[in-house]
């Protein structure tokens, strides 16, 4: 092999540089996020009233397909009633409905989307509710 | 090892069975899935074949007047105010009548008329160029006449700009959301109901589909103090149509048959 040291440390070199974030990392946790539900809100509803439009692990599990599936309801069909699995109907509305009761964007939507590195637009053009800095 | 054409069509048979039998299975255990008939068109809703507008001219004295039911507009819709016509986003506005008919030869026409500030908005076109060169159908014309935006596929290709022959769609070149050099937002004060846009997209009147829906009229009808009239223009019975067959109305640039929804009275009350 020609010139077989000045490959060998270069190999060194790029392997110590590719795996440098790992060993880094190693044996630190990130904190899991953990989205609140308690804004004032929702804690001024009754108790049986504080449930979303679906179950919660249905929410979390497709909360973006829903609103996915609401969006296209709205603007292209103008269907705007949700009547969802109990039969209780809403206005399909991310300002006017899902933002009223979770008036945390920060710490209801942001910090799961920051964990997960997922950007989505929604905020582009949607107004977020105001919310206290903290 | 070779088959005949017999058990080939047996061993075909029965993988085109098995095929279709377990994407049945599969669609069937997947659960949560989210039906149409979960949605329902709200109650109190207006509705219409085609909705149209009449504006008569003879309420609409000065540019007051004008600004008045496009600051009514602009005001709900986060419609912002970029301060140079390079950039203006326009929903309703204002222009001279030779600009809005271009095309009406009349030289003899009264000096009062075309001297008139005209009040100009999307015409909601029954065959609306916009419409038809769109590459997303991010335009797209609703069953109501309605010819409405979805801001979520629009790619800011301003087609649509190219072909509407009104001028009725603006383009954001700047964010909405930003602020001049002074530190001034565009948006004056934000209607937290309604979304903004985003820089890149193209926008204009979107009938206030968001108020039809809860059973208002659009905004500019109810600032207009009478002088805009919405109503359903495929209905004879309704005051649009009655308006129509009173009085002298003209629409913006008919020859080019995309059929304009707005009627202008221009004519006063005596001549019918």
């Amino acid at each position: 092999m020609y010139n077989a040291g000045k490959i060998l440390i270069g190999l060194i070199i790029f392997f110590g540089l590719a795996t440098f974030p790992f060993f880094y990392n190693m044996g630190k946790a990130i904190a899991k996020p953990e989205p609140k539900v308690d804004t004032p809100e929702i804690m001024k509803l009754a108790k049986q009233d504080r449930k979303c439009v679906e179950s919660k692990e249905f929410m979390r599990a497709e909360h973006m397909q829903l609103l996915n599936e609401w969006r296209d309801s709205v603007v292209r069909s103008n269907t705007r009633v949700y009547v969802n699995a109990e039969g209780k109907k809403f206005d399909m509305s991310l300002q006017n409905t899902c933002m009223r009761c979770h008036s945390n964007k920060k710490k209801f939507c942001d910090e799961c989307h920051n964990y997960m590195a997922v950007k989505p637009y929604c905020w582009d053009c949607h107004i977020a509710p105001k919310e206290k800095e903290s | 090892m070779s088959i005949n054409r017999r058990q080939f069509l047996k061993i075909a048979g029965i993988s085109t069975m098995l095929g279709i039998g377990s994407t049945a299975i599969v669609s069937g255990l997947r659960k949560g899935d989210l039906e149409a008939s979960q949605f329902e068109v709200s109650p109190g809703a207006l509705t219409a074949k085609r909705w149209g507008f009449v504006v008569d001219m003879s309420k609409f004295k000065s540019g007051e007047d004008i600004k008045r039911v496009i600051d009514s507009c602009h005001s709900i819709h986060n419609v912002p105010d970029y301060g140079n016509p390079k950039d203006e986003i326009k929903w309703i506005w204002k222009d001279d009548y030779e600009h809005v008919f271009p095309n009406q030869e009349n030289e003899y026409a009264t000096a009062e008329l075309k001297e008139k500030p005209f009040m100009v908005f999307c015409n909601h076109c029954a065959q609306p160029a916009c419409v038809r060169v769109c590459p997303t159908k991010a335009t797209f014309k609703r069953q109501d006449g309605i010819v409405m935006m979805d801001m979520h596929r629009c790619i800011g290709c301003r087609f649509c700009m190219a072909a509407c022959p009104f001028g009725a769609r603006s383009f954001n070149f700047r964010d909405p959301r930003g602020t001049d050099e002074n530190g001034r937002p565009f948006i004056k004060k934000e209607n937290p109901e309604f979304p903004t846009r985003t820089k890149g997209v193209v926008e204009k009147c979107t009938g206030c589909y968001e108020r039809l829906a809860k059973g208002l009229k659009p905004a500019c009808v109810e600032a207009s103090n009478g002088g805009i009239v919405f109503g359903d223009l495929e209905d004879p019975h309704s005051e649009v149509r009655k308006l129509i067959a009173k009085h002298y109305t003209i629409r913006r640039k008919p020859e080019l048959g995309t059929q304009p929804s707005i009627y202008y009275i221009i004519g006063g009350n005596e001549n019918a």
